[in-house]
């Protein structure tokens, strides 16, 4: 039989491989050539902004650019929820559907919103003037209810200020003058008073001593500060970088992950507004380091209101010589960057899926056939970091690596970012320590009856009153077990329904899968039906065990990361929080009769009774 | 020539060429590994499917994915894995809908063929029903989608003449499907059209004229099997002993009675249950109430009304033993085809816009003596708690009997495969 062989993943098309020719690299970095259609997500959103939607013609234009099917480029716009295929308004507003939404009164701002616009969710007013959608957290838990209008931030919304904001609308004030300046919240930077993210740092600060380091003088720093992947998998980030410097094939990548997808999580939207230098220079490090030419930075839609700060940077840095051809006066080493907006997609998050987003196409992860250091981006060596995790690259290279690891634990040394948001009084960004416990960092942020706690978002775990004196750690340090907490805290107090928070999650997963992997499409999609069942108080004791049996099958079958702990919340709280399911569940009728709602399945019917 | 490389497969060592596919080293090598997304042409492999997963050096992971290496150590056949494959199968079962009896696949269908050789009697998970619309607009192909495992083999191996893709992947998480390019497809030849359809594992591409080339017996695995009858022995909680006579109770719910006809059908030896047992409740007696317990309920088809609902409860309170008989009443099976679409539609088609309507007599029937339709044709197991499953559509008589006599008497039985296979 004739093999199939794919050059580009398998989501890519056939694409040839001569787009990347060895000499390349020695051509200037303007003209570094990535194939055409890597630009397919910026031109679906010309497209998009323009008109404010994507349209059979504008398919087949790109079709036709491209070379094509239709099938297969609506195919890629079919995957972002921030494409529409027909008009979305002349004003599209997303609200944010995540947990600290609802807990901050998203049903209220919805009804505000649909009483406003005279839209109904998910639809444009008739006049075709406001569309009205919902999305999953756009980074802004700190400042509930918030919403994107034309992908413009609007914070701290109550039913007033959103009157006023669609009357001034509808008089025509442009929405770039009315939207708000998220606030960053920095409510804490270690006790040391001086913290590490936040200090000071003048362009130059770090990229000035790579050439004085050393490619392998840079690896021992990070090895020695023990940089650990930021974007909450925590791989060491030395072994990374390492692995890409020993690649024998050319060009490298170096991509900076800034899709914060992770519901609760807003640590890169601070660090982007606050020192987007720090950013840029951890990834002028990296590349310096592995034998980059080429940066980008991988931005979520959702963040677009950052794009214009992070490119003026970007400029600035050219202009002082920091980037591009002897790139900060290092004489072999030219490096640039760019940055590309995602389009609505978690998934788009995990490194593999980001790449073939990045390469125009659906953005579903790869199979584990290759590392990304190995064959990542164009099917060349890439190393992928989280924003955080540059950042920190290029403090510890500004600071040293002795000064670096004054802070935290032996094992963890360093301070970490956390967001935190829910039943607190001070939501925001805590800069602590590893090792802080989670009690002093409650008590920090004053949190209001703590009694569920989430940890690292809806992926991570769920943690509860017995857990307030573990310590947040990245390596076991102490007796106790750490918790290794990726960025993010969101807190619920008493009052709150923790089947709730759970479809909440449930939800997300069952529309953010890519949809790729058994396990994950229909697995997710059949553990939010038993939720919902649980919710309207049909499921006895055999549900919560399913529940379980189910989530292990699919933790241990899907294949990237999404499936593998969307799951993770909810077997956690089945245990954690016995009692309160046990308080849920339907006492069966001597174990045979299930509860079932014969008056709701014949409501239908009834109708039809003159 | 190739390195050779040891490696563990459940504990035996075989030596194998380095950096083969998992799958294909196994099987080589008398272990099946189940695939349905794996075909050794293409690379890298799809790994969508993942009814392949094993535990590769100590972590759970697909085998198709995966080349051997040296030391490499594969578990593939503990209990845990085995179910967690089946498990996976079930998932494609509840996730689209199949109904065999009207898929042209049928018998060349190998997510059919994937569900008799792991032994799968029903699905641990509830069907989703989702309402799928199958796409007719193409002049050859119809796309049902209703049946497709998104396993991404149409959309890497189906492309034109000049190399562009036919089918796609669209939108995303539990709305993704596969999507048609008509405009491409037509220029496909029919040799390649009909290729697509072939290639597809399932029966979601359909080239209209072309679908059903073989006769029942001569499809693709009406004569292949991998062995005689399955490893799974049902066990029994009975010790065997001295057949003492029982009561059954029998009922056909949104049913078609043909698993009662099933149930006759084993001539003769109907004389000699017959000694053994009565049957109570039941349309062969023509009870209509329980004048006794029985030992064993019988239960064919759904529930679509609740009338059904009823009848099945009382079977609960007065049986020891319940068991779903075939598909109906283990998932809801041909009735269920209304489970896609809301109740409104389908009554409003049946009874006001329907052709054969007098004029006039515009109403969909509702009267107190009715029974009241369900929204959804319920599964029995969605209703009361079912404590066995008899596969088929109807299962085999040999299969339904040697069930119940072990229920009843503790008898040991194995099911052969052809009475397992029953389309
Ligand atoms: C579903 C999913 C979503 C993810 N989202 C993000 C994200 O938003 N930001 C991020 O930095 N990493 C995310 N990751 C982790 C990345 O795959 C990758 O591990 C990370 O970018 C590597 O950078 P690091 O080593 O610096 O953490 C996600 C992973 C998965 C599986
Ligand atoms: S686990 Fe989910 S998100 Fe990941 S590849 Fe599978 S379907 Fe896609
Ligand atoms: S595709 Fe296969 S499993 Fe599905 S209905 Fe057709 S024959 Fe049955
Ligand atoms: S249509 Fe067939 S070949 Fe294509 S993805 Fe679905 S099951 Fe696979
Ligand atoms: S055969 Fe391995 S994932 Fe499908």
């Amino acid at each position: 039989m004739k093999k199939a062989k794919m050059n580009a993943g398998q989501n890519g098309s056939k694409q040839k491989d001569d787009t990347l020719k060895s000499e390349d690299v020695n051509t200037p970095l303007n003209v570094l050539a990535e194939p055409p259609r890597t630009q397919m997500l910026n031109r679906l959103w010309e497209f998009q902004m323009a008109k404010g939607y994507i349209s059979e013609s504008d398919i087949s234009t790109l079709a036709r650019e491209y070379d094509l099917s239709v099938i297969e480029v609506e195919g890629v716009v079919s995957f972002y929820h921030f494409f529409h295929r027909t008009p979305a308004g002349k004003f599209t507003i997303y609200l944010n559907n995540s947990m600290t939404s609802e807990l901050k009164g998203f049903r209220r701002m919805l009804e505000a919103f649909e009483r406003e616009t005279g839209a109904s969710v998910g639809s444009v007013d008739p006049t075709g003037t406001f569309g009205l959608f919902l999305t999953p957290c756009i980074g802004l838990c700190d400042q509930e209810p918030a919403a994107l209008i034309n992908f413009y931030p609007f914070t701290n919304l109550n039913t007033l200020k959103i009157r006023s904001v669609i009357t001034k609308l509808k008089k025509g004030v442009p929405v770039s003058q009315i939207c708000d300046q998220p606030d960053s919240h920095i409510r804490y930077t270690t006790k040391k008073n001086e913290g590490i993210f936040f200090r000071e740092f003048k362009p130059g600060d770090a990229l000035n001593k790579l050439s004085r380091m050393g490619p392998d003088g840079i690896i021992d720093v990070m090895r020695d500060s023990k940089l650990a992947g930021r974007g909450g998998a925590f791989y060491p980030t030395w072994m990374k970088w390492q692995a890409a410097a020993e690649e024998e094939n050319k060009p490298r990548f170096v991509l900076c992950n800034a899709d914060e997808g992770e519901p609760g999580t807003f640590k890169d939207r601070v660090l982007m507004s606050e020192v987007p230098e720090t950013m840029i220079e951890g990834m002028i490090a990296c590349g310096y380091t592995i034998g980059a030419e080429f940066g980008l930075i991988y931005l979520r839609g959702e963040y677009r209101w950052l794009k214009e700060k992070i490119d003026k940077t970007l400029d600035l840095y050219r202009e002082k010589g920091f980037l591009g051809r002897h790139c900060g006066g290092i004489s072999d080493f030219h490096f640039d960057i760019r940055v590309q907006m995602g389009a609505g997609s978690y998934v788009c998050g995990e490194e593999t899926a980001m790449i073939e987003s990045l390469e125009g196409n659906r953005g579903e992860p790869r199979t584990k056939w290759f590392f990304p250091v190995q064959k990542g981006y164009l099917q060349k060596p890439t190393v992928v970091n989280n924003v955080e995790t540059f950042c920190a690259a290029a403090r510890i290279i500004q600071i040293g690596v002795k000064e670096y690891n004054k802070y935290g634990l032996p094992k963890s040394p360093g301070t970490k970012l956390i967001s935190v948001s829910g039943d607190c009084n001070l939501p925001g960004l805590y800069e602590i320590e590893w090792g802080m416990t989670l009690k002093e960092l409650c008590d920090l942020c004053e949190a209001d009856d703590p009694w569920y706690i989430q940890e690292s978002g809806p992926s991570g775990t769920v943690l509860g009153l017995e857990d307030m004196n573990r310590p947040i750690a990245m390596f076991g340090d102490m007796f106790t077990q750490h918790i290794r907490c990726g960025g993010a805290i969101t807190i619920f107090n008493k009052r709150r329904d923790i089947i709730q928070i759970l479809m909440n999650y449930a939800n997300f997963y069952k529309s953010e899968s890519c949809g790729i992997c058994t396990p994950c499409r229909a697995g997710n999609f059949i553990i939010q039906r038993k939720l919902e069942h649980l919710q309207n108080g049909l499921a006895d004791a055999d549900d919560l065990e399913d529940l379980k049996k189910w989530s292990f099958l699919i933790r241990t079958t899907s294949r990237c990361g999404l499936g593998k702990t969307a799951n993770n919340s909810l077997v956690i709280a089945l245990d954690k929080f016995a009692d309160y399911f046990k308080d849920h569940i339907a006492p069966s009728d001597k174990g045979l009769n299930r509860k079932f709602n014969l008056e709701a399945a014949t409501h239908e019917y009834e109708s039809y009774k003159d | 020539m190739a390195k050779h490389v040891n490696i563990t497969i459940d504990g035996r060592s075989f030596l194998v060429d380095e950096g083969k596919n998992l799958v294909d080293v196994a099987r080589e090598n008398g272990i099946f590994i189940p695939s349905l997304c794996y075909f050794d042409h293409i690379e890298p492999p799809l790994g969508t499917c993942r009814t392949c997963t094993c535990k590769i050096n100590g972590k759970f992971g697909p085998a198709c994915t995966e080349k051997v290496s040296e030391g490499l150590t594969v578990e593939v056949n503990t209990e845990e894995l085995k179910d967690s494959r089946k498990a996976l199968v079930e998932m494609m079962f509840a996730e689209g809908n199949h109904i065999c009896p009207s898929c042209e696949k049928s018998g060349n269908c190998d997510l059919q063929h994937m569900g008799y050789e792991l032994g799968i009697s029903h699905s641990r998970f509830p069907h989703l029903f989702k309402d799928r619309v199958i796409d007719y607009n193409s002049q050859r192909m119809v796309m049902e989608h209703n049946r497709c495992i998104k396993c991404l083999r149409c959309v890497v191996e189906v492309f034109t003449d000049d190399g562009k893709r036919v089918f796609n992947y669209q939108s995303r998480g539990h709305e993704t499907y596969v999507g048609l390019d008509y405009e491409q497809e037509a220029r496909l030849t029919h040799e390649q059209a009909v290729n697509a359809m072939n290639i597809c594992p399932t029966g979601a591409i359909i080239v209209r004229g072309e679908s059903i080339s073989k006769p029942f017996g001569d499809r693709k695995f009406d004569l292949t099997s991998r062995r005689e009858d399955f490893d799974e022995k049902p066990k029994s909680t009975k010790k065997p002993g001295k057949k003492t006579p029982k009561v059954i109770g029998t009922v056909s719910l949104a049913g078609c009675f043909g698993c009662h006809m099933s149930l006759l059908d084993i001539d003769t030896e109907l004389l000699d249950i017959v000694k053994l047992v009565s049957f109570n409740k039941s349309p062969l007696t023509d009870f209509k109430e329980f004048t006794t317990r029985c030992d064993i309920g019988i239960i064919e088809g759904g529930c679509c009304n609740d009338e059904n609902v009823e009848t099945l409860r009382k079977f609960r309170e007065n049986c020891d033993v319940l068991v779903s008989v075939g598909e109906c009443a283990i998932w809801g099976g041909l009735p269920s085809m209304r489970n896609m679409i809301p109740l409104g539609e389908c009554l409003e088609e049946a009874f006001l816009n329907c052709v054969t309507n007098e004029t006039g007599s515009n109403v969909v029937p509702y009267d107190v003596d009715l029974p009241k339709l369900l929204d959804r044709v319920y599964a029995c197991s969605e209703i009361v708690k079912i404590d066995y499953n008899i596969p088929g559509c109807p299962p085999d008589a040999q299969h339904i009997w040697k069930a119940v006599k072990n229920i009843l008497w503790g008898e040991e039985f194995s099911v052969l495969y052809s009475e397992f296979k029953y389309d």
